[in-house]
């Protein structure tokens, strides 16, 4: 819709025209090969996945730590991330779509959503690792399975639940007008549920490979007992350096994990964010919007178009004209007064019964398993979840105190911001679980002990989310009241406590909420951690879990996850649920 | 006799509660569809015209009764409707040829089929050049004459319209409607009948070739006749203008009143708890209410309602709540569509403010049950404060939940106005206003003083 001006085109002669015709025949070709050479890559990549998958059947991974090395193990680990979140995507499109319409099951999923967000995954580690491994031929595809599982667990939940909410907002008479124009399941997931829920999916999407990189990281080298599971990996290598000492591998290292972090959002998220900018559902168009070179790239070329035209058009047509013919038979069966249901009630009832059994069963067994534990492992349980309590209260705590101000002064201040924010993105973005052992290694110089290195470990992934959250808030105080503030001569507490605090509260909490939940992850690693063949740990209950894996203590592992699932549920509903709501009414800035 | 296309026969619908009532939103009612007429369905906001709709449309299944369509249950027949929705329900996502080519996609036509009939109507619709833009790129009305192409492109049978025309400003509206009436007269179109739902009388008897005005609570058919003018219709020309006052009047009439309870020697009325009922506060302001009566008094206190709304330029759905307000304070009496203004409405109008809300305090605890019950139950408690939960519950018994939140915003609002009460929004508490204590507590003084 771009519009040159008449005088523009009167400058421009015509043998210029002409040259710019041929420009704009060869884009095309340029572009269908750039795609054409992206395709090629693709086809590499799985040919050495499926080589290295197939052909190391030798049991001990060594992981180099030269340089050379890098690229692979990046792209390894940058494989393992993509599968887990295709397999996520799929999986939260499905879960949300059957909770939404299930009016049966939908309590139900819902209130499992809300337990999956808040066990700590990382608990998991060792049952899926072990299960996987007896699961699969080789032990390395086992791990490797193992960890892809993780990830998927780790990332899959804030997506289902978006998707789910995506759906039953769904404005009434958008839904009404599908229903009018006789759409099939077909047609209404892909062009009014899908694009409806797209924005959702793809902020989610984005907090959850970052989430990705923190089960990741922690997982591609890990102990269990006597076992010693690793996979070739940028993760890995980072250990191995770490325990090693090499200072010159870990800066590659951590070289490589921000690079490739920002050729992630360059080459991936902006793109992404670019293209689903039209699945906004507002009624003016925006004006600033994000632009991407690569999206015009595939959008332009005809290589992919003809793809499309030869491939998805053909068999979208097949399909929607069986729907439409299957509605035309439904309609003449019924009007005919042929009442045949497809799946008799006794096959429901029959699957209904077994999920039943089956589930019982297994959750009686886990029970019979906590017998076994002894009333002074108990009392060490509970003193561990009193230290965690405290220790992730005060990293929170210290998180806030310096990004409060922090996150105030770049809300407030345009030029601070446009050169904090970039830096804090990235520094943001940095998995916690990959610094780990290079910090540890640092406090162990110091002789400082994991007691109060690991809550500098928990505030080292989460204070992020409470920044971010504070500048939003910062920004969307609006200035009339700032100026108020300053028009009345306020007195540097009143401002903070009459304008700032309260502007800035809904975003604070919701960026508390966020942090309290990846704290208590991050104990299980943070509070015992194995470097240069010691173990580093301090008392707490990520500590006991780890330990308990460490020495494949099942039933203290269980109990211990079960009290850490039951506190960050018991937190949230008592202390967040409320906070939110109290933000939600009196602190809302209406524009 | 004409073959009906669709026909009601006594739907009802109830909604149910989150507390396990059902309010009945539509009462049992008849009604038919016939081919060759423009059928429109007056009434005010929240009396069950979508409601009835989209039961008309088998969008949604009655509560009780049935609905045919040529005779069938309307579930199991192959229904062809459209509809043009308030919003537009267009998908933003989609270009507009994309959203006209949707439906025909879903009765699985053929590409070039699908692509001859939307180029066809869009081109009908004044839409031709636009194929390739994105609904939020247009303007309004733009927009609707998308909606328009979508519903016609599957040559419907019964065009359903759900005040089409209320989202757009008031000049691109009467071009969409005469563009309409057009498209029917000459029968470019192949609809056999439109049902048009809207709140503006003067669409209705513009376009119409039958009117049917609803009653609320529950929803109900209060008159049905056939318009026998000619087209064009002149809005200016004695019988538009008779008809338009008529139908104010039908909105207008005060519903049937109980009779008269006895009268007790003191001159106070008893109420048998059983009977009492919530009335059905109108959302006015204070404000707009004082407005009005200031108009009413300008205009030699008496007035068609007809001309009131003309000079305020204000739709029926705007003006009657602030009509009905007035009325139930006793402030305005309402007879044949004419406003006259009362004594005490007078002086409420030429007061300054504090005498304003003296009269309002004294109008509302007189007339207002809900008022008069919140005021008495923090009289009647230690700590002076009544959760809003109480009243929520009660009026949760006679009135749908959003109608429940409305009637409470309401009372809030007027309470907090008459200085009847405060209301503490984080505690959702009702609590004595400051200026009643202070009233109590000197009173009290002054008694120990004695
Ligand atoms: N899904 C629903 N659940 C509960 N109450 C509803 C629902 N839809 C409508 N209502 C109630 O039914 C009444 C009539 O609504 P509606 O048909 O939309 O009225 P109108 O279109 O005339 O404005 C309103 O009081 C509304 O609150
Ligand atoms: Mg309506």
């Amino acid at each position: 819709m771009i519009q040159l001006p008449d005088s523009f085109s009167y400058i421009r002669g015509r043998e210029t025209l002409a040259r710019a015709q041929v420009l704009k025949r060869s884009w095309p070709f340029m572009l269908d090969l750039c795609v054409a050479a992206i395709g090629l890559a693709c086809f590499y990549g799985v040919v050495v996945i499926a080589k290295y998958w197939f052909g190391h059947s030798e049991p001990e991974i060594v992981i180099s730590q030269s340089p050379r090395a890098l690229p692979l193990y990046a792209f390894y680990s940058v494989v393992r991330i993509g599968l887990a979140y295709l397999l996520s995507l799929v999986f939260a499109v499905g879960y949300g779509y059957l909770a939404a319409y299930n009016k049966r099951l939908e309590a139900l999923m819902i209130a499992g959503l809300d337990i999956l967000q808040s066990i700590p995954v990382l608990s998991f580690l060792p049952g899926v690792m072990l299960a996987m491994v007896a699961l699969f031929p080789t032990r390395q595809i086992g791990v490797e399975m193992g960890a892809i599982l993780l990830i998927f667990t780790g990332q899959v939940w804030n997506m289902a639940f978006s998707f789910y909410s995506s759906i039953k907002s769904i404005p009434r008479e958008l839904s009404e007008a599908a229903n009018i124009y006789r759409f099939s399941r077909l047609q209404r997931l892909v062009q009014l549920e899908l694009p409806y829920a797209a924005i959702g999916l793809v902020w989610n999407s984005m907090v959850s490979v970052a989430g990705g990189w923190f089960f990741l990281m922690a997982c591609e080298m890990f102990v269990l007992g006597p076992r010693d599971f690793r996979l070739p990996g940028l993760g890995s290598y980072l250990q191995t350096a770490a325990g090693t000492g090499n200072g010159v591998a870990i800066a590659w290292g951590l070289l490589a994990m921000v690079s490739i972090i920002v050729a992630t959002d360059q080459f991936i998220w902006r793109p992404i964010i670019a293209w689903s900018d039209k699945f906004k559902f507002e009624q003016v168009e925006s004006k600033a919007r994000i632009k991407s070179p690569l999206l015009h790239l595939v959008q332009n070329s005809t290589a992919l178009r003809s793809l499309g035209r030869l491939t998805t058009a053909p068999l979208s047509e097949t399909l929607y004209r069986r729907y439409a013919q299957e509605r035309q038979q439904r309609l003449a069966q019924s009007s005919s007064g042929s009442t045949s249901r497809p799946g008799s009630p006794w096959l429901r009832v029959l699957i209904s019964v077994l999920a039943v059994v089956v589930v019982s069963y297994a959750a009686f067994h886990a029970l019979g398993l906590l017998r076994e534990v002894r009333f002074a492992q108990f009392k060490e349980i509970l003193k561990g979840a009193l230290a965690t309590f405290l220790r992730v209260n005060v990293s929170l705590l210290l998180a806030a105190a310096w990004t409060i101000p922090a996150g105030v002064a770049i809300g407030f201040h345009p030029r601070l911001a446009r050169i904090a924010q970039p830096i804090a993105q990235i520094a943001a973005s940095v998995p916690a679980t990959a610094l780990f052992p290079v910090i540890l290694l640092a406090l162990i110089r110091v002789g400082g002990g994991l007691g109060i290195g690991s809550i500098a470990l928990m505030m080292l992934g989460t204070q992020w989310y409470i920044l971010f959250n504070v500048i939003a808030g910062a920004m969307a105080i609006p200035s009339d009241l700032r100026e108020v503030a300053t028009l009345f001569r306020f007195t540097t507490v009143q401002r903070w406590k009459t304008v700032i605090l309260p502007g800035i509260f809904p975003f604070l909490i919701t960026g508390m909420v966020t942090a309290s939940g990846g704290a208590w992850n991050a104990s299980i690693i943070a509070e015992y951690f194995r470097l240069k063949n010691q173990t580093l740990q301090t008392v707490g209950l990520g500590a006991q879990i780890s330990a308990a894996t460490d020495s494949g203590q099942f039933q203290i592992l269980l109990l211990a996850t079960m009290v850490m699932a039951l506190m960050v549920v018991t937190i949230n509903r008592l202390v967040w649920r409320p906070l939110y709501r109290l933000a939600g009414t009196r602190y809302k800035l209406e524009g | 006799m004409q073959t009906t296309i669709i026909r009601a026969e006594r739907v009802e619908k109830y909604y149910a509660q989150p507390s396990e009532n059902r309010i009945q939103v539509i009462s049992p009612t008849d009604l038919s569809i016939v081919p060759g007429e423009i059928v429109a369905l007056l009434g005010p906001s929240g009396s069950g015209k979508s409601t009835l709709l989209r039961m008309l449309t088998g969008l949604s299944a009655p509560s009780a009764g049935q609905v045919y369509w040529h005779e069938q249950p309307i579930a199991s027949a192959d229904v062809n409707v459209s509809i043009v929705f308030q919003s537009f329900a267009l998908f933003p996502w989609l270009t507009v040829f994309e959203n006209v080519e949707a439906p025909l996609k879903a009765r699985g036509m053929e590409p070039a089929e699908r692509r001859k009939r939307t180029i066809k109507i869009l081109d009908t619709v004044g839409l031709d050049g636009f194929q390739a833009a994105y609904p939020k790129e247009l303007s309004g009305g733009m927009r609707q004459r998308v909606g328009f192409a979508r519903a016609l492109v599957v040559e419907p049978e019964v065009l359903f319209m759900d005040e089409p025309f209320s989202a757009l400003d008031v000049l691109t509206a009467e071009n969409l409607r005469s563009e309409l009436l057009e498209l029917w007269q000459k029968k470019t179109i192949p609809t056999q009948a439109i049902f048009l739902v809207t709140h503006n009388i003067e669409e209705a008897v513009l376009l119409a070739d039958r009117i049917i005005v609803l009653g609320r609570n529950p929803g109900h058919v209060r008159t049905d006749f056939k318009v026998a003018l000619q087209h064009p219709r002149d809005r200016k020309a004695t019988a538009f203008t008779q008809l338009v006052d008529y139908i104010y009047k039908v909105l207008t009439q005060p519903d049937a009143q109980p009779p008269e309870l006895p009268q007790t020697p003191t001159g106070k009325r008893v109420r048998d708890q059983r009977q009492m009922h919530y009335q059905m506060l109108p959302h006015a302001r204070p404000g707009g209410i004082a407005g009005l009566l200031e108009l009413v008094l300008d205009h030699h206190g008496k007035d068609d309602i007809y001309r009131l709304a003309d000079d305020l330029a204000f739709e029926i759905d705007d003006l009657l709540p602030i009509v009905d307000a007035a009325q139930l304070l006793g402030f305005l009496t309402v007879t044949e569509g004419d406003a006259a203004i009362t004594a005490t409405g007078a002086e409420y109008a030429n007061s300054e403010i504090l005498r304003q809300k003296q009269l309002f305090r004294t109008a509302a605890v007189t007339n207002v049950l809900l008022l008069r019950q919140i005021v008495r139950a923090i009289e009647a408690k230690s700590d002076r404060t009544v959760p809003e939960e109480f009243f929520h519950d009660m009026l949760d018994e006679q009135f749908s939940e959003e109608e429940t939140l409305r009637q409470l915003e309401t009372a809030i609002n007027w309470g907090r106005y008459a200085e009847l009460f405060d209301f503490d929004a984080s505690r959702r508490r009702f609590i004595q206003s400051a200026k009643l204590q202070q009233e109590i507590d000197a009173h009290s003084n002054a008694e120990v003083d004695a």
